[in-house]
């Protein structure tokens, strides 16, 4: 099986945890081996501890805790219908605050198509409504829990049941719906992306978030090995390509103020492309296209940062 | 056995840890550390998409019952010192 | 104290007394004044509630069932398009076992568009889980929402109830009502208090995934739910007697069915003007009565049959049509009598759809009609009244 090098110097930094130790994760969880949203959700909850009440729609999320009575969480769900995530985080809220319950995280859990798709309408309503909650969507680019169906945050260019490529090369066509840009223009305090290859960088960015007040919307990207027709062993991996790639920068946006929390290095988005089977089927100048949209949006973002909207 | 309607909630409420699922039994290859070349760097824990690693005095402790064997371990390890074994052998 | 309002209003001063402490709001014509008064007690000050704004009324039920959930009093109110954009969710505070209070101003689908009275919204949920009481005035309106909560909060039920007023009828006009003194209500009708709620520091999951071998015993138990309402009702409503001095005739309001030789059932407004038309045909020596059908869910099983074993012949009138057989309550109550020894002769009347008016001469040709074909013992099983086109002359 493949092995990874890593300098010495970095090794020697690690001499004991980086991330809090705490786990509210039990195993037995019945994702897929190697799934990126076990991970997701176990950093969340590393940063926003044991007050915490979640809501989660028909998802991925919604199967993994395993038949009742199995809960691999050590904090509360609530299990809703598909679309209204929205709607649960602010019912919630409601509640917590008219019976006088302190001190408790109100968090919306739920899948890209959950979010940019079905549930768009709801988390809208709860961000004009400055709902106190935190909203994380997990993006893993498809209706994985359905078995890989194009949702609105498929990237351009990949292959999903509904969008097979076939002899017409029918794959997605249409760019990846920008969910945290449609965050931004709702005026919210807080929006971060987060990714399962920095830990510590997710970590902190959900103490960040779990410290405003009003409706913080967190974008963390969720490799998933079955749908992205990706080695297992290689979710850490993509996730981290795909942020040196500038393809799915870290940044957050805090008071309307964007900064960009890790560089990246920059590599070629081939490098990402490449061992994820759903992209198998570009052509070089499909290649090409993507790495341009990407160095587009990695300027913009950059001028973005400068200008301080 | 199904439980009697007399039994159960009114709705169902899950309260049992998810360790009742032996994850474990998926698996088709499975890591073995060498523990001689560790590192201690922690990153096997914080990569483990299950929790099912530990660290005792910065060694892993992988957890059989639930390791899926997706190899995230293996491939991140920093010292190169988990090897993913297919099961049924060695 | 006695005012003057409208069953909107009514609506709003239920939710008030009752206490709610959630309230999900959506407008839709005709219940926007409820939404509004909610608003205006909210802000004042005068009531002690979170009140959401939300954003659609699939919304409005979801952010309901999250509260309830949490252990708040919740309460929404919708009308038509509204009720059955909720259709899935409903389900859902159903299976939940969420005791969810909801006001349906029972108006008719489009298209066509039309804003007026029928009751093909309301009985399309009749398959979702929820109690379903028809009012026919103001005062019931209100009532009715102390007693539902009374009757949905108990542990033994923990069902959700929706208070169905006729679009403009009784939503828009005033009648006199009397809204109960807060501590009067507050001695009949305690805090929620669940056995089960969502908290922070409990790490339980509600409403997770079952397998087919664990499903059905959920459904069974909700069923159970439901068929216990039907007593707890009559309780809660004897109890309310009691407390507040005012009745309605349990889950089958009868109006003169003794010694009726034919009856009609009917629910909502109409049934408050075909009690006149009983009285009026009575002063001419025609044996009959009107059976109000004030429950849809629980249904009356034991009242029909009782009622149906006496009587010759029973009319239905449906301001719903559910393209089967007939209308939602003739089916249902047919289906009931069934198992009568003695049955009487039966026929639906569809009348009233999309508001158009069900007048007192319209009524006493149905009553007409019902005495006609009992002593035909029998006929057309199904008329649609008052349809232009048709060879008969209602009006």
């Amino acid at each position: 099986m493949g092995r990874r090098r890593r300098a010495a110097e970095e090794v020697a930094l690690m001499a004991k945890t980086t991330i809090p130790e705490e786990e509210f994760a039990y195993p037995g969880s019945t994702g897929c081996p190697g799934c990126g949203a076990n991970l997701v959700m176990r950093y969340l909850l590393k940063g926003l501890g044991e007050r915490t009440v979640l809501s989660i729609p028909a998802c991925c999320w919604a199967v993994m805790p395993g038949y009742w009575p199995s809960n691999c969480l050590k904090v509360p769900i609530l299990y809703t219908a598909f679309e209204a995530t929205g709607a649960g985080i602010s019912g919630l809220r409601a509640a917590f605050d008219i019976k006088g319950v302190e001190d408790v995280t109100v968090v919306g859990f739920a899948g890209d198509g959950g979010t940019v798709d079905i549930g768009l309408q709801a988390l809208s309503g709860a961000a004009e409504r400055q709902t106190d909650a935190i909203y994380v969507m997990y993006d893993n680019e498809a209706y994985m829990n359905t078995g890989i169906q194009r949702s609105g945050a498929t990237p351009w260019g990949a292959w999903t049941t509904t969008t097979p490529v076939g002899s017409t090369r029918e794959y997605k066509h249409e760019p990846k719906k920008d969910i945290m840009a449609i965050m931004q223009a709702h005026g919210i305090p807080y929006a971060a992306t987060l990714s399962v290859a920095h830990p510590e960088d997710f970590v902190k960015k959900a103490q960040k978030a779990k410290s405003i007040k009003g409706l913080r919307f967190m974008h963390a990207m969720s490799p998933c090995p079955p749908g992205w027709r990706l080695n297992p062993q290689l979710t850490i991996e993509v996730a981290r390509l795909a942020v040196d790639t500038h393809l799915f920068p870290l940044y957050e946006i805090e008071g309307g103020k964007l900064r960009i929390t890790r560089k990246g290095k920059g590599t070629p988005v081939k490098e990402y492309l490449k061992i994820q089977g759903r992209f198998s089927h570009l052509t070089d100048d499909e290649v090409d296209a993507i790495q341009k949209a990407v160095d587009e949006r990695w300027a913009a973002l950059l001028e973005s940062e400068s200008k301080g909207t | 056995m199904t439980k009697s309607y007399e039994e159960i909630p009114l709705t169902p409420i899950s309260d049992s840890p998810s360790t009742m699922n032996m994850t474990g039994l998926w698996r088709a290859f499975r890591p073995v550390v060498d523990i001689s070349r560790c590192k201690k760097c922690t990153l096997c824990w914080k990569f483990c998409p299950d929790a099912a690693i530990t660290l005792v005095d910065g060694v892993p402790v992988i957890d059989l019952k639930y390791c899926k064997g997706c190899g995230i371990c293996a491939h991140e390890c920093s010292a190169e010192c988990i090897e993913m074994v297919k099961e049924g052998t060695g | 104290m006695r005012m003057v309002m409208t069953g909107n209003y009514a609506s709003a001063y239920g939710a008030k007394v009752s206490r709610a402490e959630v309230i999900a709001a959506y407008p839709i014509t005709p219940q926007t004044s409820i939404v509004e008064k909610l608003a205006d007690f909210v802000s004042s000050g005068e009531m002690k509630a979170k009140y959401i704004p939300v954003e659609s009324e699939h919304s409005a039920m979801a952010a309901c069932i999250a509260a309830a959930t949490a252990g708040a009093r919740t309460y929404t109110a919708t009308s038509s398009h509204g009720l059955t954009l909720m259709h899935e969710v409903l389900m859902w505070a159903s299976a939940a076992r969420l005791p969810v209070v909801m006001t349906n101003v029972s108006r008719a689908m489009a298209p066509p568009w039309s804003v007026w009275v029928d009751h093909m919204d309301s009985v399309a949920q009749r398959d979702t889980g929820w109690l379903q009481f028809f009012c026919e005035g103001n005062q019931e309106v209100l009532d009715t929402i102390i007693m539902a909560y009374k009757v949905c909060e108990n542990r033994g039920i923990m069902l959700p109830a929706m208070i169905i007023e006729d679009a403009f009828i009784l939503s828009h006009t005033s009648e006199p009502v009397d809204v109960p003194d807060q501590e009067l209500v507050d001695s009949f009708l305690p805090p929620f208090d669940p056995e089960l709620k969502i908290e922070p520091g409990r790490a339980r999951g509600f409403g997770s995934l079952v397998r087919p071998d664990q499903y059905m015993e959920f459904r069974y138990k909700a069923m159970l739910a439901m068929r216990d309402a039907h007593d707890r009702f009559l309780r809660v409503e004897k109890e309310f007697k009691q407390v507040f001095g005012r009745e309605y005739g349990g889950l089958l309001d009868m109006y003169r069915c003794d010694d009726a030789e034919v009856v009609l059932v009917a629910a909502g407004s109409v049934a408050a003007t075909a009690k006149d038309v009983v009285d009026a045909l009575r002063e001419k020596g025609q044996a009959v009565g009107l059976a109000r059908l004030r429950s849809f869910r629980p249904f009356p099983h034991e009242e029909v049959r009782a009622l149906a074993s006496k009587v010759a012949g029973m009319g239905v009138l449906d301001r719903s049509y559910t393209f089967g057989a007939a209308g939602a309550f003739f089916t249902e109550i047919k289906g009931s009598v069934y198992s009568c020894q003695k049955r009487p002769v039966m026929k639906n009347y569809i009348a009233g759809l999309g508001g158009r008016h069900i007048t007192p001469k319209i009524l006493e040709k149905i009553f007409e009609d019902i005495q006609l074909t009992t002593k035909r013992g029998g006929g057309d099983e199904v008329e649609w009244v008052d349809v232009a086109g048709l060879p008969r002359r209602w009006r």
